[in-house]
């Protein structure tokens, strides 16, 4: 396909509803570029084209381009940034030290925001308590981090934005099926409104997960892991 | 001490510690691209204020302080240097944005997949360990693979890039397991690649240089296991 040249054939697959799937559609969706969303069935009947595209782990997303797979969420994000990087707007710093501070916060959100937040999906009880405490420590030291920019990338959306921006509508319903409070207005006043100037960003709307559609998903999510075991027989 | 140069210096520092394969990352990138520094080792039981200033994230080694400012998290100080310091060779990141992706997927794997088998490994007993040495085994058996289709002497080609610095600093680590363990981890048979591989790695310019001291780590390496395989004192 004659896009702009630079385009080639992109393919993404993926499910509407997953924050990492989200994460590269934003990304796509900043760059303008056009591409084809593949649904899967990831529970039940992956592809053919999923496993051999990404053999190692069998998990979406998964970015092709050409023919080409790139697999991992904030490597197909990077990936996006430097195959379009003539392309605005850019989604990474231009120097090495921000660029460093920008990857260090991207592998927070990846490396200890994401855990901390799935605890409060799965956990029950004390252990519960222990990883809403972790998650809104994790979410203050991001508050801390914005301080007085509109985004983390400065005036406009960035890595950071991304690797957060994904999970957003995930986290926000984890807090209503669980009824926890994570990122709180007053605690967290800049977050807050990162959290809704992004979500009212140009082109985000079409591609964050239906909010209703993911609360009914995940209770039944949490139904399943809460009920009692199944009847023997 | 000012040095006139075309390329950008400045101060640099890095706080480590002597065994941590973390910190062997960072050296052996900055001993690639040939950059002078300053080594302050910390004592994790008493971390200096430097260390807890410039990394209160998370409070741990290694940091790269350029010029003041730190980087903290090893494989981002490795990009780091060589995007500071891009125009000296050797390029420790590939230019092709599709064979970077490549790379940072690779150096992921390691992080996420390898490491955490070593500490199961490591620190398991009976079946749990059992368990963390097949996952083991099936890992480097991708990152075999990897290397076939590199067909090349380095996952990074014919020079040592990311993913080589990413897996080849946990050489010793894996060496040191399948001593102390009694366990072939990397079989010369099923994997030949990854076998030359490491010996080459190790063996390496830049590299040899900053590895740990092989006794010590044996010894280091020894005495935690015994701590953690040794029967509940009876108290």
């Amino acid at each position: 396909m004659e896009g702009c040249g630079e385009d080639g054939q992109v393919k993404l697959l993926g499910v509407a509803y997953s924050s990492f799937v989200v994460r590269v559609r934003i990304a796509l969706a900043l760059k303008g570029i056009h591409y084809e969303l593949i649904e899967e069935d990831i529970y039940n009947n992956k592809s053919e084209l999923l496993l051999q595209s990404n053999p190692v782990h069998k998990k979406i997303p998964v970015l092709i381009h050409n023919g080409k797979p790139i697999c991992e969420s904030m490597i197909i994000v990077q990936y996006i940034e430097e195959a379009w990087g003539s392309k605005a707007p850019f989604l990474m710093p231009k120097d090495p030290y921000d660029r460093a501070i920008a990857r260090f916060w991207a592998a927070f959100v990846d490396d200890k925001l994401t855990q901390s937040i799935w605890g409060v999906f799965m956990g029950e009880g004390e252990e519960q308590v222990k990883a809403v405490e972790e998650s809104v420590a994790n979410l203050l030291l991001l508050e801390e981090t914005l301080s007085g920019k509109a985004y983390f990338g400065g005036d406009e959306i960035g890595l950071v934005d991304i690797a957060l921006g994904g999970l957003l509508v995930g986290v926000q319903m984890i807090q209503k099926v669980t009824h926890t409070v994570l990122i709180d207005t007053q605690k967290m006043p800049l977050l807050s409104a990162w959290a809704h100037n992004f979500c009212m960003a140009d082109g985000m709307k079409e591609v964050l997960p239906d909010a209703a559609k993911l609360f009914e998903l995940m209770s039944e999510r949490k139904a399943k892991l809460t009920s009692p075991p199944a009847k023997i027989g | 001490m000012a040095v006139e140069d075309c390329e950008p210096k400045g101060q640099v520092k890095l706080l480590g510690t002597s065994q941590s394969p973390f910190v062997v990352r960072v050296r052996i990138a900055l001993a690639l691209k040939g950059i002078h520094y300053e080594y302050i080792e910390e004592n994790l039981q008493n971390k200096s204020p430097l260390m807890l200033q410039s990394n209160p994230v998370h409070k741990k080694i290694p940091v790269l302080l350029h010029n003041g400012k730190p980087v903290c998290e090893s494989m981002i100080i490795v990009q780091y240097i060589e995007e500071t310091w891009s125009s000296k060779a050797p390029n420790l990141v590939p230019k092709d944005p599709y064979d970077r992706a490549i790379a940072r997927f690779w150096v992921a794997f390691v992080d996420d997949k390898v490491g955490p088998c070593i500490r199961g490994i490591f620190m398991g007993r009976g079946d749990e360990q059992q368990k963390a040495v097949e996952e083991l085994v099936a890992n480097f058996l991708w990152l075999e693979e990897a290397l076939r289709t590199s067909g090349k002497a380095y996952f990074g080609g014919d020079e040592i890039g990311l993913v080589d610095i990413a897996l080849g600093s946990r050489s010793q680590w894996i060496k040191i397991l399948e001593k102390v363990t009694n366990i072939v981890l990397i079989e010369p048979e099923k994997m030949p690649l990854l076998r030359a591989w490491m010996e080459r790695f190790l063996e390496a310019d830049g590299v040899k240089q900053v590895l740990p001291d092989e006794a010590k780590m044996l010894e280091f390496a020894s005495a935690i296991r015994a701590r953690f395989a040794a029967a509940p004192a009876g108290n």
